[in-house]
């Protein structure tokens, strides 16, 4: 027993060391690749680490390219407008008199979906044919979602709504109810084509691709880039960070540090810091979700320093701040506004009007230009800007907002 | 100080490995902003150790950070005016939310890993409620400057931390620090000597609150209003108050140990951070912290090793 003590005593330095020690080759290789980049200019952008293993460079590709094209449909409505659309019948769904409409959703347990879910609401209270709405939420939880999608096919709905909560997991439970109901399926995927379409954005690629692109631009050649991930092994984040990495990868800029922040801002702010200090200037910041973008400005308002090029999102707080301080960014969007579609698409599809197998809104990204349009001071500072819910009854004390 | 000075090594190994990664954490500038983000975590392990040493836990205080902020943000809504009532409504609220902790655990006998606990789902169910996942208003400009501003080149978390530190010193000088310290200790020995363990238990949470509060205003100040600013930090200030040496279930440790036992965590996380580590990985150290810590104070010192008899009752280590 005596001799336990100084044996567990070691046990915790060792840790401690092994802590340091297991990342010592970390940093060797990043300086030796931030040297070679300074010493040859002409290499590709250093320090982005291996590609994802979420890559997929046809959908790369093709997000790319969708970026360019004009969506079909009224350009002041982009929540019903469609990119490339390929139409499929629904004669087969065609019914008559009210309507049941019901939605399983993932969670409502972030801002975005907050924002995201008011719209949804207000959506359905614009339509007088809907008798019935049922709504289950999931709070995040994949078992409880799939008990909720088996639940609603009990219900006599006449169409199923579904926001998954994880891709693979739901897959099974949304197969279930096809054979039973219209599923209509939005935001996050599922690994079938059986619902009768499928809503989303252009998607991450395009997200993460637009952020790079204008840093690209706007950082000198062989200037600091700091890339702010919230956390690895999600697909959509991977997706955004992955078409970053590309465009980085293919520049002259340098990305000297890709870190983690759990979206939390006070890590956010730390992180920013440290990284201010340890290069003495960091010449652009890459976000792959702008809810700690404010943060990330604080870090250099802090510091005494210039807030150099930034990538947000479309979040007030980050609009106001970019206004206020004259920022040099950009917000690339994942549009809220979507979660109007699926109802819109319900509707058609009870209509047997054709839509859409695969529903791609379009996905704009503020810039300087556009950003006094998207800039509502009334509204909270989490507010996400492309609601679409501007002209909607309730608007803007539902989501939150003051009468202006 | 015996006590002490295990922590006090490690932490300065740790500044010293910092320092050789990043030299500007040598200047004064640097150091400081080291101590101004730790301040939130050094205040609210303080708390901590007034909870633990007194033979319980306060699992609810990361939640309260949490409500502390997200009330501010809501009560404030950008009015400068409204900076002072709103500080004083928060630390009233950690007081109030101490208090019942402190009066659950002692007066019905709920043991305080289940009142903090529940107190822990009540208090993040309601700020859920309240704001639906996403926290409305805005923080003031004045509230603000607690975490974020400085006096002159010193940031204010810094004084606030050095001020909250005081106290905790004095008040573990204190008799109230003799009589809490005694009844983690022997809950009975201390009734039987005169101590009211109850009330020493009641205003030990309290304590815990008020260290809540402050660290609220602290970290609202330093980032703004988030509705996750409070995750994990309850087993943070726990990790920070074993890695001092403080025994879980009481009767042993100093508060200054445990305030190191802060500042050692936050500069173990500042270390990882510079080599690149994930954050994922600071569950996995407070985990293999907590565990080892309490591995080895649950050994008996080998009569070499002590040079001094086991400890009489009453022989405190206080500060």
């Amino acid at each position: 027993m005596s001799r336990n003590r100084p044996l567990v005593a070691l046990v915790v330095t060792s840790t401690i060391v092994f802590a340091a020690g297991c990342t010592s080759d970390k940093p060797p290789a990043a300086t030796g690749q931030s040297a070679s980049a300074s010493a040859a200019p002409a290499a590709t952008g250093a320090g982005t680490g291996e590609q994802s293993k979420f890559f997929v460079q046809a959908d790369f590709d093709a997000q790319l390219a969708m970026r360019t094209k004009t969506p079909q449909g009224d350009a002041s409505r982009p929540w019903e407008q469609a990119i490339d659309p390929q139409m499929v019948s629904t004669a087969k769904y065609k019914k008559d008199g009210g309507v049941h409409l019901c939605f399983s959703n993932a969670a409502v347990n972030n801002p975005w979906r907050q924002v995201g879910w008011k719209s949804m609401q207000a959506e359905v209270a614009l339509h007088k044919e809907i008798t019935k709405f049922t709504a289950l939420d999931a709070e995040g939880k994949d078992d409880k979602q799939i008990s909720d999608i088996a639940e609603l096919q009990g219900q006599g709905c006449d169409a199923l709504i579904v926001s998954p909560n994880t891709t693979a997991t739901l897959t099974p439970a949304v197969k279930a109810a096809c054979g039973k109901v219209p599923v209509i399926v939005f935001d996050r995927g599922v690994d079938t084509d059986c619902p009768v379409t499928f809503i989303n954005p252009i998607g991450g690629y395009a997200f993460g691709a637009d952020g790079a692109e204008f840093l690209v631009e706007k950082v000198p050649a062989g200037g600091k880039v700091l890339a702010l991930r919230i956390l690895p092994g999600v697909d959509v984040l991977e997706t955004r960070w992955s078409a970053a990495k590309a465009t980085f990868d293919k520049s002259q800029v340098q990305v000297v540090g890709v870190e983690f922040t759990d979206g939390d801002a006070a890590k956010t702010k730390s992180v920013v810091s440290d990284y201010i200090q340890r290069h003495g200037k960091i010449d652009g910041v890459w976000m792959d979700a702008g809810a700690t973008a404010v943060a990330a400005v604080e870090a250099f308002e802090d510091a005494g320093q210039p807030v150099p090029a930034m990538v947000g999102e479309d979040q007030q707080d980050f609009l106001q701040k970019w206004k206020d301080g004259g920022l040099t960014a950009i917000a690339p969007t994942y549009p809220t506004y979507q979660w109007r579609t699926p109802v819109i698409a319900a509707l058609k599809i009870l209509a047997g009007e054709e839509v859409p197998k695969t529903w791609k809104l379009p996905q704009p990204k503020i810039t300087s230009d556009t950003l006094d349009t998207y800039l509502r001071p009334n509204m909270p500072p989490l507010h996400y800007a492309l609601c679409g819910c501007e002209e909607m009854p309730g608007f803007p004390e539902n989501w939150g907002g003051k009468k202006s | 100080m015996k006590r002490t000075l295990p922590i006090l090594v490690v932490l300065a190994v740790l500044l010293a490995a910092i320092a050789l990664v990043n030299p500007f954490f040598l200047e004064p500038a640097g150091f400081l902003a080291f101590v101004k983000r730790a301040a939130p975590l050094v205040i609210l392990a303080a708390g901590q150790y007034f909870v633990i040493v007194s033979g319980e836990f306060d699992l609810s205080v990361g939640s309260l950070v949490t409500v502390e902020v997200v009330v501010a943000a809501r009560l404030i809504d950008g009015q400068e005016s409204a900076t002072w009532w709103v500080l004083l409504l928060l630390i009233a609220v950690g007081l109030l939310v101490g208090l019942l902790n402190g009066v659950v655990t002692t007066a019905l006998r709920v043991p305080s890993f289940i009142t903090t606990l529940g107190m822990m789902l009540i208090l993040s169910g309601a700020v859920f409620l309240w704001t639906g996942g996403a926290p409305r208003g805005a923080l003031s400009e004045a509230f603000r400057t607690f975490g974020r501003g400085n006096l002159g080149p010193v940031p204010w978390s810094v004084l606030i931390l050095l001020a909250a530190g005081a106290a905790a010193i004095l008040l573990m000088r204190s008799d109230f620090g003799r009589r809490l310290v005694a009844t983690g200790d022997n809950e009975r020995a201390a009734a039987l000597s005169g101590v009211r363990v109850a009330r020493t238990r009641i205003l030990a949470f309290v304590l815990s609150g008020a260290a809540a509060a402050i660290t609220g205003i602290l970290l609202g100040g330093f980032a703004g209003v988030s509705a996750q600013v409070g995750q994990g930090l309850e087993f943070s200030a726990i990790t920070a108050v074993v890695l001092g040496g403080v025994a879980l279930g009481g009767g042993r440790g100093s508060v200054v140990a445990a305030m190191a036992g802060a500042l050692t965590l936050e500069a173990l996380f500042t270390l990882l951070n510079l080599y690149g580590i994930s954050g994922a990985l600071e569950f996995t150290v407070q985990g293999v912290i907590i565990i080892a810590a309490v591995a080895v104070g649950a050994l008996r010192l080998p009569a070499w090793l002590a040079k001094h008899p086991p400890r009489k009752q009453g022989d405190t280590h206080v500060a």
